[in-house]
């Protein structure tokens, strides 16, 4: 369980990148973190480990106030994807990158060498694995990024705009092994612009702007809501903006798979 | 006129043992708003950096056939002549902005160019206007959102009145909002101002109805190229990693059950369905 009493955050320079943020995720929950450019949610997803803490108000994870605890205990439970993969980068090879927090978790080598090995599997980056991650191209430093973090499956997992520089293919692996993880009693807390991915995965939507929450609802209610998606600079996704224009058919704004939308419009036109 | 072209072109990065591009030909005109897709690590942004010198210059490794820009080779042309011709925006504006002000940073390669002041000036305020961050003039590149900063990188290249802009996954970090804006920045200098706009990108949605060319590449080739609406019609692109528009889907099916006449064109906008469907509805 995670609980944000009261939250502000304001950064060194005297900037207040958060503010009066209430927030209680319960265990095993798939929630997404959506708004623009600024709005604070990375600010937000760096309080989970305790990489930022309050400056007022409180953040309990798993029962632990994150003022009282190390980034390091915290990291057991919770593993985070930033947003600029590279900061995550530091040794020599890709196989390295990955097993480095495993050994410092104490695994067995038998165990770090099939999970490292499953990780890049999933993320297709086997071809690379005696590679340097900085040669890596755009997508694949982010999924090596990824797989550093589902190697060591920790109980949460953020992942700070999972989707950049993804092609379509992979993005549909990754609904499908978030709901996976998700499934098996992970929490996931995911930021993201990717209106189109969020739509796919459907899950608790919570909408900040300026530093602030405001909208905590389901996909459906929250991604065909359109002023409120304006107010945080998001674009509905064209399901939403196709059925909204079929009013005339009688048909309502809803989210969907387009050949589902497809077959209620023929059902409409008969 | 032809703006770049390569012949049986092909890269091998140094300390790798793969080819990375393998026997591209390619012509792009004066005035193309091209869009590169294709599956991550296919070889995109390696092409890109093909286009304005980079490669052979600033990485090594194999380079085979040729590259011509506005007919320089790129072998005998480095980087600094190049990029009069063409200029490049990097996916992460933070490789590209190191001033203390937008107003310096947009300013210095003109100075490396070693132009007179007053040209400086000049160029330094239309490029200002013409991305609409005038207001940006004196602020620090630090202060400023991802957004405004992919903008200030934009007209950084812009003063330097290249006739190609070369644009690397530009709104990959930009909240939807921001990226509608920059897409829509980017075609009109490409109609108002005739500059050849080449585009990689994984979002397809906003960029399709300003694009001419839709080239789909894969593991280091040119699989189809063409125009995007003949592209999306003929070819199943999806396996090619290429985020086919949801809106194509819906036409898809509905061509498919309806069969014939309904849908005369694949739509590549939420509004072109939406006519088509009225158009069908009230002709029935
Ligand atoms: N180290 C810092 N010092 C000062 N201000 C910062 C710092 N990091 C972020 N900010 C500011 O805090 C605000 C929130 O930033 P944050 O990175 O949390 O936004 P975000 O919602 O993740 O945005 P994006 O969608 O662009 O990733 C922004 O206005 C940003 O400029
Ligand atoms: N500097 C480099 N040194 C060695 N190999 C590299 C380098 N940059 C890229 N590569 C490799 O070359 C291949 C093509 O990379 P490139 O960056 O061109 O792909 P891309 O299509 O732009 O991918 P993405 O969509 O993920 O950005 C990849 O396999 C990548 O690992
Ligand atoms: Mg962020
Ligand atoms: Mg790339």
């Amino acid at each position: 369980m995670i609980i944000f009493e009261n939250v502000e955050y304001t950064y060194p320079n005297g900037f207040k990148a958060l503010s009066s943020i209430n927030l209680e995720i319960k265990d095993g929950e798939l929630v997404a973190l959506m708004g623009e450019n600024g709005a604070g949610k990375t600010t937000l997803l760096k309080h989970l480990n305790g990489l930022l803490k309050p400056s007022s108000g409180r953040v309990i994870v798993n029962g632990v106030d994150t003022r009282h605890a190390t980034v390091a205990s915290l990291s057991r439970d919770v593993g985070i994807v930033f947003q600029n993969a590279e900061d995550m980068f530091f040794s020599p090879t890709v196989w390295e990158e990955i097993s480095f927090a495993l050994h410092n978790f104490g695994y067995q080598e038998e165990v770090i060498k099939k999970r490292v090995g499953w990780a890049l599997k999933f993320m297709e980056l086997e071809d690379y694995r005696d590679k340097s991650p900085f040669l890596l191209s755009g997508g694949e430093k982010k999924r090596l990024a990824l797989a550093i973090v589902l190697a060591w499956s920790p109980k949460i997992v953020a992942l700070d705009e999972p989707t950049v520089g993804q092609d379509v293919l992979q993005k549909e692996k990754m609904i499908q092994i978030i709901r996976q993880a998700n499934q098996q009693g992970k929490t996931i807390i995911i930021s993201s612009h990717d209106v189109e991915f969020i739509a796919d995965l459907q899950p608790r939507i919570i909408l900040m702007s300026k530093g602030k929450i405001i909208k905590d609802g389901y996909a459906e209610e929250v991604l065909t809501d359109l002023s409120l998606l304006k107010e945080c600079r998001l674009i509905p996704p064209q399901m939403v903006s196709l059925t909204y224009e079929l009013g005339f058919l009688g048909i309502k704004p809803h989210l969907g798979q387009p050949e589902d939308i497809a077959l209620e419009i023929i059902r409409r036109l008969r | 006129m032809i703006a770049i072209e390569a012949r049986k072109l092909g890269f091998m990065y140094a300390g790798s043992s793969s080819w990375v591009l393998k026997d591209i030909d390619l012509e792009i005109y004066e005035r193309e708003f091209v869009l590169l897709a294709g599956r991550s690590g296919c070889g995109k942004s390696t092409l890109l950096r093909c286009f304005n010198g980079l490669i052979p210059y600033f990485y090594e490794g194999e380079l085979e056939g040729e590259v011509k820009v506005y007919g320089l080779d790129t072998r005998n042309h480095p980087p600094y002549i190049l990029s009069q011709y063409a200029g490049m925006v990097f996916q992460n504006p933070d490789n590209q902005l190191f001033a203390l002000t937008v107003e310096a940073d947009i300013a210095f390669a003109l100075e490396n160019l070693s132009l007179p002041r007053d040209e400086i000036r000049e160029r330094v305020d239309w490029a200002l206007k013409v991305m609409g961050i005038e207001d940006l003039r004196d602020k620090s590149p630090n202060e400023l959102s991802g957004g405004q900063k992919q903008k200030v990188a934009i007209a950084s290249i812009l003063a330097m009145k290249p006739k190609i802009i070369i644009l690397d996954e530009p709104t990959s970090s930009l909240d939807p909002a921001s990226a509608k804006q920059l897409i829509d920045t980017i075609a009109e200098l490409n109609y108002k101002l005739g500059i050849t706009i080449i585009i990689a990108e994984h979002r397809l949605d906003m960029l399709l109805p300003y694009v001419n060319r839709l080239i789909v590449m894969n593991d280091g080739r040119i699989v189809f190229q063409g125009n995007p609406r003949d592209i999306l019609e003929k070819y199943d692109v999806m396996p090619y990693g290429v985020p086919v528009p949801r809106v194509v889907r819906v036409a898809q099916q509905l061509k498919k059950t309806l069969s014939g006449s309904t849908i005369s064109r694949i739509p590549l906008t939420v509004d072109e369905l939406v006519q088509d469907i009225r158009r069908w509805r009230s002709g029935k």
